[in-house]
């Protein structure tokens, strides 16, 4: 890490001080395209006999849904995002808004309700309350800086960020879980005290025996079966190879079958349909069987630079808000990336978490967008702030 | 720009550098635990992992074979098989949900008259073996139930009707035990040698000829090698996998006579007994049975608990028992041939000397006594066989017990055959017992008999008594070895392994015969002292074979059991006198006298196997 992000040259500054659409991060802009590509070239193999006379089906959408996505980001990017934080209130509205209309008009999809539907598609709100989260808990954290030592504020913030991810558990365990980390997260780059830390770890530690041992003992069943299945699948998958178990067993199979440079066309796992859901959740397992250890590891580094990038942006963001914001998107995206390749490779329970731009759906891709767009608003604003004081910044 | 108030803090504070680091610590370690991961899956363990996916791919589709005929020597069919309709159960059409599931299983228990929880525990423990092939639930359906299980094909998702071959017994009883049972492989059986290639489910032989030869018999299931997507519907593409078609089964032609054992069963009825009629030349096998009998189309589908208890209670004659190779008896005076031919080759007599038998023997203030107290006189070696007198043998035992080893006779008798399997093709054949005083001093050592050894023991064994045990085939091969010249056979039932056409593949070779010397003149002497008993005035069995137009030479055998026991009864025949070809032995449990029930059986097998008359038998009431 550089003692101070800053440099000062002459031939540096003359660039920087070219269009603003150039003053988004270019490494991170690759590995946006980069993932994107791999994302659709993998939907397209994966799902071309999934909808008989329509091969391209998913392709099409895909592709739709990250044009969308991509026009989204570019407009963020262009936006100072430190306007939200004058929003926060009317945004932690609209998120708790949106959570109640799926409660009330959700449709269920695999077991999850999570869904809004409207006339033409539908929205997955539980993934848009992702950012609308990472926005206004960053907001919040910021007006109570300067007491961020007291136990009041620490209790505030967790309170005001657990009362979504509470009611988004009960419907989708996955999403609820982003929510979970990218409180943590923020609370942790915010600089929380780690007494305080402790006590929610404690906190933690007793709702989850409260969940998974207390209230199914005393007859109430917190936890919906299938996530309980989902949960002991991971812990003894052998038990049931051919329930929750078998996607899983599936996808090591797909992916190890892989080998080192996959089996392309003849990715039967994918093909025939062997492996669920390979176009969503296991989109990874589809890579790891089609491209072999050359197209994961690809994947994977991609996913690395980005990681990196947003890092990188945390750290030279212009405000504080900027720089919570940015960990709660890097908290978003590594928890994301690695319960599901993990989960697809057999380190992890299947917990419904989709891979970030790689998983076919447009909710999903749209706000891994939206979240992209952040971090390149605040790298934006951060060249901005930091051509305003004569001085450029290093990449 | 919005930088208000509390966001002018510097965005890099030391501790919050020192956070992200933490944050990025986390990422490396997350990064190289997935890249470790993927590392060991694809790279190293990648082949494995490609076999598993082909396995997954690829289905077989088992496709039953039948089992090969059995047939007699003439070629008459003995066990067949026939087209069956099994209702079975196919996981891709089942219901997923578990509800819709059970409900589907309760209504096939209810067609199938099954329980519900037996129909659920059928299929589930099959899908569990043999994930993607159909489950049967019940084999050997009638045509009614099939027709409505169609008309209601909507209430009976994923149920199926397929066509199974069943092993069928035309005969029912006759050859019960000698034909054998098949069932389905046991766990133990999967794991041996023996059943290599059989699938689970598969029935093999379980006993009988089905058992023996059950590696010729059972055929080669065939199977339907396709490519199938998770669901198990086949692909469309052909993608020239493999197929095997099924392959019945061999043949077996035995040197059994149907109509030969079919006599021999009617003879005995249900009485508990046995018969063997057998070559004495070369060992072939005409008829071997054991009553009473059971119908082994019971163990065509899978037996009932219920009836297979039966078939083992005492109270039914245990019918699964094959008392021809399996009972052992004492055999009465059928074993005087024993013992006259160790005593001829012990020198402790010669063929013509003249004994007084004054209808008893005193030893030790123990009297032993002829049968029924008769005296016979002075009586030779072919007079004493021809009466039966005990008191001839009693002497010969006693002296057997004092000379050399005191083995003589025991000798001699495992020399015949005795005290060891024939060596027959048939399974759990029994050694049975020849006593010596070491068997009976160990016995006593153990508390399992109430006295030592005694010259006694040798008393009672020279005329068959006491601990000796033996089958009706043991017997029947020590009378064959004395009727062909000295060599002592094994028994034979399978002739040669044929194709399903008939068209034969490979003979059985006869398997090599021990050889006695014993000298022409004992031979003769013992031939014609068996011929007198059945054809001279006052010989045993004289009044039975009255008028039977085969010259027989025969022995008559009535075996004391203990108290409150009814005695053996036996009868052996050599046929026809001089050169016989066949033996015939025949023994009831509970016969009495062996002239009384054995011996005319004996003459209804004889007629049979002559294709004469058997005409009137009258029961004899010699004693024995």
């Amino acid at each position: 890490m550089h003692a101070s992000p800053y440099g000062t040259s002459v031939k540096g500054f003359r660039e920087a001080a070219g269009p603003r659409y150039l003053r988004i991060d270019p490494l991170l802009l690759l590995a946006t395209f980069g993932l994107v590509a791999c994302s659709l070239y993998t939907i397209a193999t994966a799902t071309s006999n999934d909808i008989p006379g329509q091969p391209h089906f998913y392709l099409y959408r895909q592709i739709a849904y990250a044009s969308v996505g991509l026009v989204l980001m570019f407009v963020l990017s262009r936006v100072d995002y430190s306007r939200f934080r004058e929003w926060k209130a009317g945004l932690y509205v609209t998120l708790l808004g949106l959570i109640a209309l799926v409660i009330a008009f959700g449709g269920v999809t695999r077991g999850t309700r999570r869904a809004l539907q409207l006339p033409f598609f539908e929205v997955q709100t539980s993934e848009l309350g992702k950012v609308l989260l990472i926005v206004t808990l960053s907001a919040f954290v910021v007006d109570r800086m300067r007491r961020l030592g007291d136990r009041d504020t620490t209790s505030r913030v967790v309170l005001m960020a657990l009362v979504p991810a509470m009611l988004v558990i009960a419907q989708d365990l996955g999403s609820g879980l982003v929510y979970l980390v990218v409180l943590i997260a923020t609370l942790f780059v915010a600089g929380t005290k780690w007494t305080h830390f402790l006590a929610l770890g404690g906190l933690a530690a007793t709702a989850v025996v409260v969940t998974l041992v207390a209230a199914p003992a005393v007859g109430v069943e917190v936890l919906k079966p299938y996530q309980t299945d989902r949960l002991t699948a991971f812990v003894n998958p052998a038990e049931d190879p051919g329930g929750e178990g078998y996607q899983q067993a599936q996808s090591l199979v797909a992916v190890g079958a892989g080998g080192k440079t996959g089996r392309g066309a003849e990715a039967t796992q994918t093909k025939l349909n062997f492996l669920p859901e390979h176009h969503t959740d296991f989109v990874f397992s589809v890579v790891g069987e089609e491209f072999g250890f050359m197209g994961a590891a690809l994947v994977l580094s991609l996913f690395a630079l980005m990681i990196w990038r947003s890092l990188r942006i945390l750290t030279v963001s212009k405000n504080f808000y900027g720089t919570l914001i940015a960990a709660g998107i890097t908290a978003m995206l590594m928890f994301q990336i690695f319960v599901n390749v993990g989960m697809t490779i057999g380190i992890m329970p299947i917990t419904g978490v989709t891979l970030p731009l790689m998983s076919y759906g447009g909710s999903s891709v749209i706000v891994t967008f939206l979240a992209l767009g952040l971090l390149q608003s605040i790298h934006a604003q951060a060249r901005e702030t930091a051509l305003a004081k004569g001085r450029e910044l290093t990449i | 720009m919005y930088l208000d108030g509390d966001d002018r803090r510097p965005s890099l504070t030391p501790q919050v550098a020192l956070r992200v680091a933490v944050i990025g610590a986390i990422a490396l370690v997350a990064f190289a635990a997935v890249f470790f991961r993927l590392w060991y899956l694809q790279v190293l363990s990648g082949d494995k992992y490609r076999a598993e996916a082909n396995d997954n791919r690829v289905r077989e589709i088992r496709v039953q074979a039948p089992r090969g005929k059995i047939v007699d020597r003439e070629g008459r069919v003995l066990v067949d098989n026939r087209v069956g309709l099994a209702v079975r159960v196919s996981p891709k059409d089942l219901p997923e949900d578990e509800a819709a599931r059970r409900e589907v299983y309760e209504r096939l228990a209810k067609v199938l008259k099954m329980r519900p929880d037996a129909v659920e525990r059928t299929v589930e423990r099959q899908l569990k073996a043999l994930p993607y092939s159909p489950a049967t639930v019940k084999e050997d359906v009638s045509q009614q139930i099939i027709y409505y299980l169609f008309e209601n094909q909507r209430d009976f998702p994923g149920v199926t009707v397929e066509q199974v071959f069943l092993r069928q017994y035309p005969h029912r009883a006759v050859g019960g035990q000698l034909f054998g049972t098949v069932g389905e492989i046991t766990k133990e059986q999967k794991g041996d040698d023996r059943y290599r290639g059989v699938d689970l489910g598969d029935r093999v032989g379980q006993s009988g000829i089905e058992y023996q030869y059950d590696s010729f018999l059972r055929g080669r299931n065939g199977a339907t090698r396709v490519e199938v997507d998770a669901l198990g519907n086949q692909s469309n593409e052909d993608d020239g996998l493999a197929t095997r078609r099924p392959q019945q089964g061999r043949q077996i032609k035995l040197s059994v006579d149907l109509d030969v054992q079919r006599v021999g069963q009617l003879a005995l009825g249900n009485a508990p007994g046995a018969f063997v009629a057998m070559n004495v030349r070369n060992g072939e096998v005409l008829a071997l049975g054991s009553t009473p009998s059971f119908d082994p189309n019971q163990f065509a589908k899978v037996i009932r608990p219920k009836d297979y208890e039966r078939l083992n209670s005492e109270a039914a004659g245990k019918p699964l028992f094959n008392r021809a190779v399996q009972g052992g008896y004492p055999t009465g005076s059928t074993f005087k041939l024993v013992t006259a031919t160790a005593a001829l080759m012990g020198g402790l007599i010669t063929p013509d000397e003249v004994v007084y038998d004054g209808g008893l023997l005193k030893v030790g203030g123990v009297e032993f006594r002829n049968a029924r107290d008769a005296v016979h006189g002075a009586v030779d070696l072919r007079k004493a066989l021809s009466v039966s007198s005990d008191v001839y043998f009693y002497r010969l035992g006693q002296e057997a017990n004092g000379i050399g080893n005191g083995l003589l006779i025991q000798d001699w008798a495992r020399k015949l055959g005795f005290g060891s399997p024939t060596g027959i093709d048939l399974p759990g054949e029994a050694a049975g017992i020849v006593p010596t005083p070491k068997y009976r001093n160990d016995l006593f050592k153990q508390e399992l008999t109430d006295r030592p050894w005694t010259v006694g023991d040798n008393i009672n064994l020279s005329v068959g008594q006491g601990d000796l045990a033996a089958d009706p085939l043991q017997l029947a091969v020590a009378y064959a070895t004395i009727a062909n010249g000295g060599r002592v056979l094994r028994p034979r039932l399978g002739n040669r392994i044929e194709d399903a056409s008939g068209r034969p593949l490979q003979e059985l070779a006869a398997p090599s015969a021990r050889r006695l010397k014993i000298p022409v003149e004992y031979r003769t002497a013992i031939m014609e002292g068996l011929r007198s008993a059945a054809s001279d005035p006052g010989g045993t069995s004289t009044p039975i074979f009255q008028g039977f137009k085969i010259p027989i030479a025969g022995k008559t055998g009535t075996a004391e059991k203990g108290i409150g026991r009814s005695d053996q009864s036996w009868y052996a025949a050599l046929a026809p006198y001089p050169d016989p070809k066949y033996v015939v032995v025949t023994t009831f449990e509970a016969g009495g006298f062996g002239a009384e029930t054995a011996a005319p059986a004996t003459r209804k097998i004889l007629a049979e196997l002559f294709g004469v008359k058997p005409g009137p038998t009258q029961a004899g009431t010699a004693p024995d």
